[in-house]
């Protein structure tokens, strides 16, 4: 009995290292990553201040960071990308539910949706502004638009994958139409919505930050053109770091909601 | 009833095609009407009789040369790069333990924010933006390699170390043609970033075929032009994909 497990051996630390093996590699590649670019940066190989001194940079951030103007530009784009996000995210799944429920529905008009998807959407960008002006209309567009796709076709798809046996229990405990959406079809189909809304956050994002690189007066994007145009280096490093750092993070927790399903599913 | 209607090989698309027709059938009504400003959205006729104009005038052949061209080198990077970083960390699984998640959190960062400082590094040419089309485009096609290795079946493995292959001969012969599909799932989608993110460049900083033709004819405030432009602009994708997926589908084994 439970024998099955016996043949793993003891794990030895290999180089009487302090660290794992994993652990030690990791800061190996990012010790020899500062050292590069440290070396890069005092080599003076490419025109002053495109490889700016890690240190200049680490003071951008810290400038940034306590700099309230920041947090303006930064309280635009979220509020855009959270208007953004709604009504993409909404029209996405009501779209999304009705293609997944019609079987005809989908036939007609998905193939469009599918196509549509993954085209360049900063492309509308010129067609926004003539419908919505330059202020923050047009980068709700291009964000909504952006997450809109994603959205649509993953709730479409997870709704065709619901376990048939989920909808039989809900008809014969007779369900009607409002309990199956909230007991039944919505539960079941929490996996593919979530990962939708990750990846519309994601392009969400995108969009509007694009957007608001390309024509804008406010916003992280413009922040980070306006960086480029009086070319502050440092602190245009120092604005894509804090941008990358917030998108992954945003990215992980919202992967984290659709993880945690899963592991409790199986 | 309704599955009859849903099998049916014709209706469906058929509505799909008829209710796009109908809507632009709608919008030209609306315009004429005067519901809809003619000044914001030009009216569909306009648009398609401003096709012709703007292919011959505006070099849209020699543009869409340059788009693919760009492409064509970023996905020659994207291929070369990505299939070997993916071999590389399977080769290496220390490496692949300490650096996979790092990849694929680079795969879900919105590289594109990143033109500003390629600009700066590789100036406003088309370096910048092939370069910017391989960076969207590598994490994928690194990370797809690597799990198109991961899953060769054992009894694959076992037959080449059977037969005693040498490792280029096992990777070659074994591992490599069994991952072939999946690496090819990766590439598709590692180029369909890429030329999102070389047609955005384009658009953005003005310079080199579709992106800024959109971009120009906007700033001359040809309405027509510019609807006539994204459409094109939005076939082109389509045409792109849907060759790519046939080219997916004929690599896929049957099973």
């Amino acid at each position: 009995m439970a024998q099955t497990g016996g043949l793993t051996l003891p794990t030895a630390k290999p180089w009487g290292l302090p660290l794992r093996p994993v652990t030690a590699l990791r800061v190996a590649i990012i010790v020899a990553v500062v050292v590069l670019w440290e070396a890069l940066s005092a080599s003076g190989w490419l025109y002053r201040d495109v490889v700016p001194s890690l240190l200049a940079i680490g003071q951008a951030v810290y400038a940034t960071l306590s700099d309230p103007t920041f947090y303006f530009h930064l309280g635009t784009t979220a509020y855009e990308i959270g208007i953004a996000l709604l009504i993409g995210g909404l029209s996405g799944l009501a779209v999304g539910l009705l293609l997944g429920g019609s079987k005809f529905m989908s036939r007609a008009y998905e193939a469009y949706l599918y196509y549509l998807g993954p085209c360049p959407k900063i492309i509308f960008f010129p067609l926004m502004i003539m419908w919505f002006g330059v202020g923050p209309g047009s980068k709700v567009a291009m964000g909504a638009i952006s997450c809109f796709f994603p959205v649509a076709l993953n709730v479409a798809g997870g709704m065709r994958e619901i376990d048939k046996v989920l909808i039989r229990v809900g008809k014969s405990f007779r369900a009607n139409t409002w309990q199956m959406v909230t007991k039944i079809y919505l539960p079941a189909m929490r996996h593919p919505v979530i990962n939708g809304v990750r990846l519309g956050l994601g392009v969400a994002l995108i969009g509007t930050l694009l957007a608001e690189t390309k024509l804008s007066n406010r916003g992280i994007g413009f922040l980070v053109i306006q960086a480029y145009s009086i070319f502050n280096m440092p602190q245009m490093y120092a604005l894509l770091i804090i941008l990358f750092v917030i998108s992954i993070g945003a990215n992980t927790v919202i992967g984290r909601f659709g993880g945690l399903d899963e592991i409790r599913r199986s | 009833m309704t599955a009859t209607l849903a099998n049916n090989r014709y209706l469906p698309p058929a509505l799909g095609i008829g209710s796009l027709i109908a809507f632009v059938a709608l919008v030209e009504l609306l315009i004429r009407v005067g519901l809809i400003n003619r000044f914001i959205v030009p009216m569909p006729s306009d648009i398609i009789a401003a096709f012709p104009r703007v292919i011959v005038e505006e070099h849209v052949l020699s543009r869409f040369l340059l788009t693919a061209a760009e492409a064509f080198s970023a996905s020659i990077l994207v291929t070369v790069f990505g299939v070997a970083g993916g071999v590389m960390l399977y080769r290496y699984q220390l490496l692949r333990r300490a650096t996979e998640t790092w990849v694929a959190a680079i795969a879900a960062a919105p590289l594109v924010l990143m033109y500003p400082l390629y600009l700066v590094i590789f100036g406003r040419s088309a370096l910048t933006i092939v370069m910017m089309g391989f960076t969207a485009g590598l994490a994928p096609v690194i990370l797809k390699t690597l799990e198109g290795l991961s899953a060769t079946r054992r009894v694959l493995i076992n037959v080449g170390r059977s037969f005693n292959l040498t490792p280029s001969q096992q990777f070659w012969k074994i591992l490599f043609p069994a991952a072939l599909p999946t690496i090819f799932v990766g590439l598709r989608l590692g180029l369909i970033f890429a030329l999102i993110n070389i047609v955005g460049v384009e658009f953005l900083i003005n310079f080199g075929g579709l992106g800024q033709l959109i971009n120009e004819l906007a700033e001359r405030y040809d309405l027509a032009g510019t609807y006539a432009a994204i459409c094109f602009v939005i076939l082109v994708s389509i045409c792109v994909f849907i060759l790519t997926e046939r080219l997916e589908r004929w690599l896929r084994p049957v099973d």
